[in-house]
C-alpha cells in the first residue's frame, strides 16, 4: 500500500492542508509542514509558485508572488523537502501548472518526486485530454496524477474518474480559489458519481474555511482540503504563524475526523 | 473533434471547470462555421459594418523614397474601430449569439481588442466587461473611456505586470466563475483550441482579399509579406492564404523593446523557449524553471511573452520568418509613414514598417511588399509624444 492509500484506509476522513513552497520562506515552509502534520493532517499539498497561476484567487496570487520574490525554485523546493521527508511519513502532493513542470522537464521532475518522496502531482490546468503529456512520467516513478472535477464537469466524471490515482479532488465551486461563506454545488451527487466510476477516494476543496463546511464536505466525501483559509494565516502572521496554523488545522481535522 | 495541435504546439491546457464550455465553443464553431447562413451574416457585417473589403494601397511616395520593392499597404487602419480586431470580434460575437450567451467578456492590451468587443456588445445588445492591466489603462487612457462610451464596464487588472497577459489571466479566472452564461470573446491566435483556428479563420479575410486585390493590380502574387506579430492574429490572417503559396515570403515582425539582446523586449521566437501557458503549449519568455518573464514594449499590443501555437509551427518548419523591431526603430517608422504617405500607424503595426523599411531597399524594384497596416496610430499619438518628450497639453 502506498501512501496516499493508507492515509485514506487508516483515517476514512481526512483533512488535506495546502500551502505555498517558500510562503514567506522555504526554512518556514518546511517548519509549517511539520506543524500540519503535527496537527493532524493527513495530507500535505505543497504549491510551487507560478508567475501566473490562473486557478487561484487573489490570496493564493499573493502567496505565490511572495514566495518567487523570495527566490523560490523548483529545485530548492525538493531540497527543501527532501529534508523534510526525514521527519514525516504524512504523503505530500505537489500542486503547480504545466508550465514549471515541463521546463524542468518532465521526466527529470517526476523522478525527483520519487526520489525526495512526493507522493502525487495535481496540475490544474492540465485536463483530461492533455494528461499524456505528464502520466508516462507519473506512470514510470509512481507518483499519482490526482485529477480534479468540477461543478461543470457533468458528463466528464466517469471518465475522469475512472482513470483517476491517488485521490480525486472535487472543486466545490465554479471559480477560482478562495474562501467562501457557503457552497452551494451538490456535492452529494457529484460524490455518487464518482463512486460508481472508482474506488478512488474522493476529497471536497475550494472555498473551505470553517469546521462546519470541513465537516458537511467530508460527510459527503473522503475529506476536505483547505488552502487559501490557511495562506492567510500565514500572511498575517509570517514567522509567527505555526502557532496558529497549527490551532487551526487541529481543529479542522477535528472537524473532518467528526465526520466519520 | 481535434484538440488543435500544430505540430508539438497548441493543445487545450485549462482547468476543467472550462472544459466543458471550451468543448461547447468547438462544437458550435465546427458547426457554425460551414453554416451558409452564419456565414452571409458575417459577410454582410464585414461589408455593411466594419467597412471591408480594406484598401490594398499603393504606397508610391515611401515606394520611392526606399528605392527597392514595389511597396503596398493592406489597409485594416480603415475598419471600423481602426484595426484588424473587427473582424475577429464580430465572428465571435456573432457566434456567442448563435450559442444564446448573454454577456462576453474580453481581455484587451492596447484596448484595439477590447474597444472591438465593446462595439460588437453595443450592435448585439450583450453585456460587456473588459479586462485590462492597469499599466495598459494608463497607456491608452483614451481607449478606456472609448469602451464606456460603447457601453462596456473595463476592470483594471492590478495584478502581475498589469498588461496583456495579466488580462488574459484575469479573464480566465472570471471566466470560471460564470462559465454557463458568459462568452469569453479571446482577442488573438491562441488560447486553447479552439480559440488560435477560429480567431485565424476569421482573420484569414485579411490575406484573401489581398489576394484578389494584388491580383488585380499586378496580375501576379507578391513576393513578401510583413506583418507584426504580438499573438500573432493580423500576421495570420494575413500570412493564411499565402502560406501554400511557397514563393511568397512571410515575414513576422516582433516588438524587441529596448533591444532584442537587452531584457527588456516582446520577441518570443527570437528569444522564448517551448512551454505551456494560457491553454497552449508554444513559446513563451520564461526563466529556465518556467517562470514567465516580464515582458516589455511600447505597444501595449505586443507586450505579451508568448505567440500563437501556429506561429510557432511556421517558425519550426521554417515557413515563416520571424524578425524584430526596437521600440526606437519602431517610432521612427511610425513618423516616417505619417510623413511620407499621409497614413498614421499604430505604433504595433509600425514595427512591421520599421522592418520594411529595412527589407525594400534590398529588393529589386521588380519585386512587390506588402505591409499588413493592423491599425490607425490615433490611440497612440499621446504615448508617442511622451516618448519623443513632447509636452503636450489636452
Amino acid at each position: 500500500m502506498n501512501r496516499l492509500e493508507q492515509v485514506f484506509a487508516e483515517k476514512k476522513k481526512v483533512f488535506i492542508s495546502f500551502i505555498t513552497a517558500g510562503d514567506p520562506s522555504l526554512a518556514m515552509t518546511k517548519k509549517l509542514i511539520l506543524t500540519i502534520v503535527k496537527a493532524g493532517a493527513g495530507i500535505v499539498e505543497i504549491g510551487i509558485p507560478f508567475s501566473d497561476p490562473v486557478a487561484e484567487g487573489k490570496v493564493i496570487q499573493r502567496a505565490n508572488i511572495r514566495a518567487l520574490s523570495a527566490g523560490t525554485t523548483t529545485d530548492k523546493i525538493f531540497d527543501m523537502l527532501k529534508e523534510t521527508r526525514q521527519d514525516t511519513d504524512v504523503p505530500f502532493v505537489f500542486l503547480t501548472y504545466a508550465n514549471p513542470i515541463y521546463a524542468y522537464g518532465c521526466e527529470k521532475f517526476f523522478a525527483r518526486c520519487k526520489d525526495v518522496g512526493v507522493d502525487g502531482v495535481i496540475i490544474p490546468d492540465t485536463p483530461f485530454e492533455e494528461r499524456e503529456e505528464f502520466l508516462p512520467f507519473s506512470k514510470k516513478y509512481q507518483v499519482a496524477l490526482v485529477p480534479l472535477i468540477a461543478p461543470t464537469s457533468k458528463d466528464r466524471i466517469k471518465m475522469i474518474a475512472s482513470q483517476a490515482e491517488g485521490y480525486v479532488y472535487l472543486v466545490s465551486s465554479l471559480g477560482v480559489t478562495g474562501i467562501r461563506s457557503n457552497i452551494t454545488t451538490d456535492m452529494k451527487t457529484i460524490v455518487e458519481e464518482v463512486r460508481k466510476a472508482t474506488n478512488i477516494p474522493a476529497a471536497v476543496g475550494f472555498g473551505i474555511a470553517e469546521p462546519k463546511q470541513a465537516y458537511d464536505m467530508a460527510k459527503v466525501s473522503d475529506g476536505a482540503i483547505v488552502g487559501s483559509a490557511i495562506e492567510k494565516i500565514i500572511e498575517e502572521y509570517g514567522e509567527d504563524s505555526p502557532k496558529y496554523v497549527y490551532e487551526y488545522v487541529k481543529k479542522m481535522t477535528e472537524a473532518v475526523e467528526a465526520a466519520i | 473533434m481535434n484538440n488543435g495541435r500544430y505540430g508539438a504546439h497548441g493543445g487545450q491546457y485549462i482547468p476543467e471547470t472550462l472544459m466543458n464550455a471550451v468543448l461547447e465553443l468547438q462544437q458550435a464553431y465546427e458547426f457554425y462555421k460551414n453554416d451558409p447562413q452564419f456565414n452571409e451574416e458575417l459577410q454582410t457585417l464585414y461589408r455593411n459594418y466594419a467597412n471591408r473589403p480594406s484598401l490594398l494601397y499603393y504606397a508610391e511616395r515611401m515606394t520611392k523614397d526606399l528605392g527597392g520593392a514595389k511597396i503596398y499597404l493592406k489597409r485594416e487602419d480603415l475598419n471600423h474601430t481602426g484595426a484588424h480586431k473587427i473582424n475577429n470580434v464580430l465572428g465571435q460575437a456573432l457566434l456567442a449569439k448563435k450559442m444564446g450567451k448573454k454577456r462576453i467578456i474580453a481581455e484587451t492590451g492596447a484596448g484595439q481588442h477590447g474597444v472591438a468587443t465593446a462595439t460588437a456588445g453595443a450592435l448585439m445588445d450583450m453585456e460587456c466587461v473588459v479586462y485590462m492591466g492597469k499599466e495598459d489603462t494608463v497607456r491608452q487612457a483614451l481607449n478606456v473611456f472609448r469602451m464606456e462610451l460603447l457601453g462596456a464596464k473595463v476592470v483594471p487588472v492590478e495584478s502581475g505586470t498589469q498588461t496583456l497577459k495579466d488580462a488574459v489571466n484575469e479573464a480566465l479566472r472570471v471566466w470560471t466563475e460564470r462559465v454557463e452564461d458568459t462568452y469569453y470573446v479571446l482577442g488573438s491566435v491562441m488560447g486553447p483550441h479552439p480559440y488560435p483556428e477560429m480567431v485565424r479563420d476569421f482573420q484569414k479575410i485579411i490575406g484573401e482579399e489581398v489576394r484578389e486585390q494584388i491580383l488585380a493590380a499586378e496580375g501576379r502574387l507578391p513576393d513578401v509579406i510583413l506583418a507584426c506579430v504580438g499573438g500573432g492574429s493580423n500576421a495570420m490572417g494575413i500570412f493564411y492564404d499565402f502560406i501554400k503559396e511557397k514563393d511568397v515570403r512571410l515575414i513576422g515582425v516582433e516588438a524587441a523593446g529596448r533591444g532584442v539582446d537587452t531584457p527588456e523586449n516582446a520577441a518570443t521566437i527570437a528569444n522564448g523557449t517551448m512551454g505551456i501557458f494560457h491553454g497552449m503549449k508554444s513559446y513563451f519568455l520564461q526563466d529556465e524553471y518556467g517562470q514567465i518573464a516580464p515582458v516589455y514594449s511600447i505597444s501595449a499590443g505586443l507586450d505579451y511573452p508568448g505567440i500563437g501555437p501556429e506561429h510557432a509551427y511556421l517558425h519550426d518548419i521554417g515557413r515563416a520568418e520571424y524578425v524584430s523591431a526596437t521600440d526606437k526603430e519602431s517610432v521612427e517608422a511610425f513618423s516616417y509613414l505619417s510623413k511620407m504617405e499621409g497614413i498614421i500607424p499604430a505604433v504595433e503595426s509600425a514595427h512591421a514598417v520599421a522592418y520594411a523599411m529595412k527589407l525594400a531597399p534590398t529588393m529589386g524594384k521588380d519585386k512587390i511588399m506588402v505591409i499588413n497596416i493592423s491599425g490607425r496610430g490615433d490611440k497612440d499619438v499621446a504615448a508617442i509624444a511622451r516618448y519623443m518628450g513632447v509636452d503636450l497639453h489636452e
